[in-house]
């Protein structure tokens, strides 16, 4: 119930700052209506870092505690994670086009770490979906979190030195942001942006969550009924022989100790 | 430092024991670096044969070459142990897994630096480009370069061996992760072939040996994860 009112809260605030940003905010003096674009840009831009920092802490803390909600977060901020990158792609070309005059910038330093940035978690979650094992799956994907979080760092520096210093990134310089040289109605569009998407952004994380412990659980009871069948056809060889009825014993009801060890 | 000594030593044994299975078996050494030679002649293909446009990309052909072949020599290296339960064998002796991975990885490297030592001439004599002055700081390039994707995609292989479908996993892993150290080996070897104009080569090595040192690093520390699955 919560995370529900958690939603339409998010909702709402995304209407209100979207309806801010295109009207109540005057349109940019040199770049005109395309610098609207900036505002769900950046707010995707942050979130996606934020992302994929979650993602790495969550690896860490299942190596550290072997506890499978850990990883639950994991794959559940990655997802949102590469759908904001792509957002945050997707909303930079938009307003490179008018302003810049191409889609794709390659001086920008931004541009083409998040590309990168969305190809190592792309490959993050293809991983994932190519390890059947629940624990085995969790280790490669929290050590591979992990190693992509330190590389990108070094991905934005050596992008830096690659092609000299272009505009220097509004958002990890809050002085920017807090300056008052910008007009407040623009720091608000953008400030509301952020905390709009930033609350949407929380609540995609626990319903994701969520569906990964019921993906989880549901793994485990497909699992514990396979591990049963099998084992009750050892006992019987005449069962081997027809597989039906011990499918039917079971009933696709999971056994109560997987189901245990699925919800601990 | 004893500590240090024995897991040197354990390191040492890995590394030859891959170095001594690979050239026995040669046919996967030799493929690989006839690989590495045709993709050279293939971008030659692509650029067309302008002499002065070869030149000019010869520095990025080169290390896609390096990075292309490399992929098939850091899996080849994991895909040794997949065989006979190999593999299960290594993670039960009782030694530290970062000389495992170290192991792993130096002869990754040592692999690397053959493949370097193929193709720089070959640069030479397809993309009309003059080595033989820059080759001492070319030389440390791909000294840096080799480490620091041995460091990666050593890894990255111990990652996917028991994967299904590992043969798109690994370079679909391990190339967003190389992109710095592309970039700096590339800027490098451009540097060192113009006789570094702009004094910029410094930069780009320490670029290099920082990723390596850092790769290095995070490879050890996460490796042996990998191997108690």
């Amino acid at each position: 119930m919560t995370t529900r009112i958690l939603g339409v809260a998010a909702l709402l605030a995304v209407i209100a700052a979207a309806l801010f940003g295109l009207y109540g905010v005057p349109a940019d003096l040199n770049q005109g209506d395309a610098q609207r674009i900036m505002y769900p840009h950046v707010a995707s831009a942050w979130l996606a870092y934020l992302s994929f920092g979650v993602t790495a802490l969550s690896g860490i803390g299942w190596l550290i505690r072997r506890d499978l909600r850990f990883d639950a977060v994991a794959v559940a901020s990655a997802e949102i994670g590469v759908l904001f990158t792509a957002l945050a792609i997707w909303g930079g070309m938009m307003w490179a086009r008018p302003v810049w005059g191409v889609f794709w910038q390659w001086e920008d330093p931004r541009l083409t770490t998040t590309a990168l940035l969305l190809a190592l978690y792309l490959g993050y979650l293809l991983l994932r979906r190519l390890s059947d094992d629940p624990a085995r799956r969790a280790t490669r994907a929290a050590v591979v979190g992990l190693v992509a979080a330190v590389d990108i760092p070094i991905v934005h520096f050596s992008v830096i030195w690659w092609r000299g210093l272009h505009q220097p990134p509004t958002f990890l310089s809050p002085d920017k942001i807090l300056n008052p040289s910008a007009p407040l109605p623009f720091v608000l569009a953008l400030v509301g942006m952020l905390g709009a998407f930033t609350l949407a952004w929380t609540w995609l994380l626990i319903r994701r969550y969520q569906l990964a412990r019921a993906e989880l659980a549901r793994e485990e009871a497909v699992r514990g009924g396979l591990v049963r069948r099998a084992s009750a056809a050892k006992a019987r060889p005449g069962a081997a022989a027809n597989p039906g009825t011990t499918i039917g014993d079971d009933g696709g009801i999971p056994p109560p100790k997987a189901q245990a060890e699925a919800t601990r | 430092m004893t500590a240090l000594r024995r897991n040197a030593t354990i390191a040492w044994a890995i590394a030859r024991k891959d170095a001594v299975a690979e050239v026995r078996g040669k046919q996967a050494a030799v493929s690989t670096l006839t690989f590495a030679a045709v993709v050279l002649l293939l971008f030659g293909f692509a650029l067309g044969p302008d002499p002065r446009r070869l030149a000019d990309a010869a520095p990025g052909l080169l290390w896609l070459g390096l990075v292309f072949a490399g992929l098939l020599a850091v899996g080849r290296f994991h895909e040794l142990e997949t065989e006979d339960g190999a593999l299960e064998q290594l993670t039960l002796y009782p030694v530290d897994r970062r000389s495992i991975y170290a192991g792993k990885a130096a002869v990754g490297a040592v692999a690397m630096l053959v493949l370097g030592a193929l193709l720089v001439p070959l640069v030479a004599i397809l993309y009309a480009v003059d080595v033989v002055r820059a080759l001492p700081v070319l030389s440390l390039t791909v000294l840096l370069g080799a480490i620091g994707f041995a460091a990666v995609g050593t890894f990255y292989a111990g990652v996917t061996v028991r994967m299904r479908a590992r043969e798109v996993m690994l370079p679909l892993l391990v190339l967003p992760i190389v992109a710095p150290l592309l970039l700096a080996a590339v800027k490098a070897t451009s540097a060192a072939l113009t006789g570094d104009p702009f004094g910029e080569l410094p930069a780009w090595l320490e670029l290099l040996a920082g990723f390596d040192v850092v790769m290095l690093i995070a490879g050890a520390g996460t490796y042996g994860f990998l191997l108690e699955e």
